[in-house]
């Protein structure tokens, strides 16, 4: 594997990964809980999908076979994907979308709070400007995760429900291979383990303060770096793809 | 011959889409300008938050200004280092958003209370109170948080800063 090839495909997994969360949080636009929360969670997307949007842009760039940005994210299948499966999940109840969230956040903000000194400037801006915007999602998902573990007995069980039921896909965040090893070497990709105590420990302190109980001896799933996915990313990709690809020279 | 400041000074005629009351240059979204020769120019810009849907607008503002003004070819380019702040605002765009009714940022990114939580109080644009409680840290646009006033019981925008 050459730089540039791991290049792409690091930048690829980091697009990837923002790009279909963005649009599991899009679900909710229209449907929220209520007003706030509907403009909260419709925000958040929008600056995920930002984030996806300058990603994947450098990643057609770094490939140099001329691709766009919209060739990347509407053309391609689901083996070709490498975003996380955490964020493919459903997003079940609001509970579920919002623990997840808490999950993704603080793997987020740590992550990208490395990434920024990046030997890869453009890496390393987009990370600096991520940093701002899942500084105010983290803040957000977090004060609500606390108020769920401390409110009624149904919020509680459904954020302890959803915990179980995300909690499986949290552990791939951390998982690195031969593309990691190659950019950590020349400085330009963040390396994974060292992230990973202090993820624990904030996490583990989040949900103390809900009261709630991390699921013991789940395996941890795994795939995504392989292009590996469940059935769910099929669904998304079909829902969002269907009209770039039924009508690929429409102009917006 | 176009100089930087004839162009900054074209490019302030062009309102932010979604506050209007503010040009994109007093909103601070235009980083450099660069002319290759008579007919070409390049601007640097950036976005104030990654996924604002006003930047493609104020992208096709700025090619439309520089074409009627003479440019053949406008290229526009984004940048994301270093990353937008309020810090950028001017002292007369803040007052500007004051009087449209949207509160600007109190605090400045380098005294780092926004990233702790702690914000302070925040003065209602309408009656002036320091009485003000934030409802949500997202507001009608990515860039607003919403707030509402324990005096006069309004609702407003606050300029969120980042």
């Amino acid at each position: 594997m050459t730089s540039q090839e791991a290049l792409v495909n690091y930048t690829l997994r980091l697009g990837d990964t923002s790009l279909i969360l963005a649009q599991r949080l899009s679900e909710w636009t229209g449907h929220g809980p209520f007003l706030e929360e509907d403009l909260a969670l419709t925000n958040i997307a929008l600056d995920i999908f930002g984030r996806a949007k300058a990603l994947l842009e450098y990643a057609a760039k770094v490939e140099g076979k001329g691709r766009t940005e919209d060739d990347i994210a509407f053309f391609r299948s689901d083996r070709e994907y490498f975003n996380a499966l955490i964020t493919e999940q459903p997003n079940g109840d609001y509970a579920k979308t919002i623990i997840r969230q808490a999950l993704i956040d603080c793997f987020d903000l740590a992550f990208y709070t490395e990434l920024a000194k990046s030997k890869d400037e453009t890496l390393a801006g987009i990370a600096a400007k991520s940093i701002k915007e899942i500084t105010y999602h983290k803040r957000h998902s977090f004060s609500w995760v606390n108020r769920f573990g401390n409110g009624t007995e149904e919020s509680f069980n459904r954020l302890q429900k959803g915990l179980n039921e995300i909690w499986p896909f949290a552990g791939e965040l951390f998982e690195m291979n031969e593309v990691d090893a190659l950019l950590i070497k020349e400085g330009v990709a963040v390396d994974l383990s060292t992230l990973k105590a202090n993820w624990e420990k904030e996490i583990n302190q989040l949900l103390a303060k809900a009261n709630l109980v991390a699921p013991e001896g789940t395996y941890v799933q795994t795939g995504s770096r392989k292009g590996l996915h469940g059935e769910h990313l099929s669904y998304i990709l079909a829902e969002m793809q269907s009209l770039p690809r039924m009508h690929p020279t429409a102009k917006w | 011959m176009q100089t930087k400041e004839n162009i900054y000074s074209l490019l302030s005629e062009i309102p932010d889409p979604e506050i209007p009351v503010i040009s994109i240059v007093e909103l601070g979204v235009i980083r450099d300008v660069k002319f290759a020769d008579d007919k070409t120019i390049e601007i640097t810009i950036t976005p104030t938050y990654s996924g604002c849907p006003a930047m493609k607008q104020m992208e096709d503002d700025v090619r439309k200004k520089l074409l009627v003004n003479g440019f053949e070819t406008v290229k526009i380019k984004t940048v994301y280092n270093p990353a937008w702040t309020t810090d950028w605002l001017s002292q007369e765009a803040k007052l500007k958003l004051q009087k449209y009714g949207i509160a600007p940022p109190e605090e400045s990114t380098s005294d780092k209370s926004f990233l702790t939580g702690k914000t302070k109080n925040i003065t209602c644009p309408r009656c002036k109170s320091t009485k003000t409680h934030l409802v949500s840290q997202f507001g009608s646009t990515a860039c607003k948080a919403l707030y509402k006033c324990d005096e006069c019981l309004e609702a407003f925008d606050y300029f969120k800063c980042i």
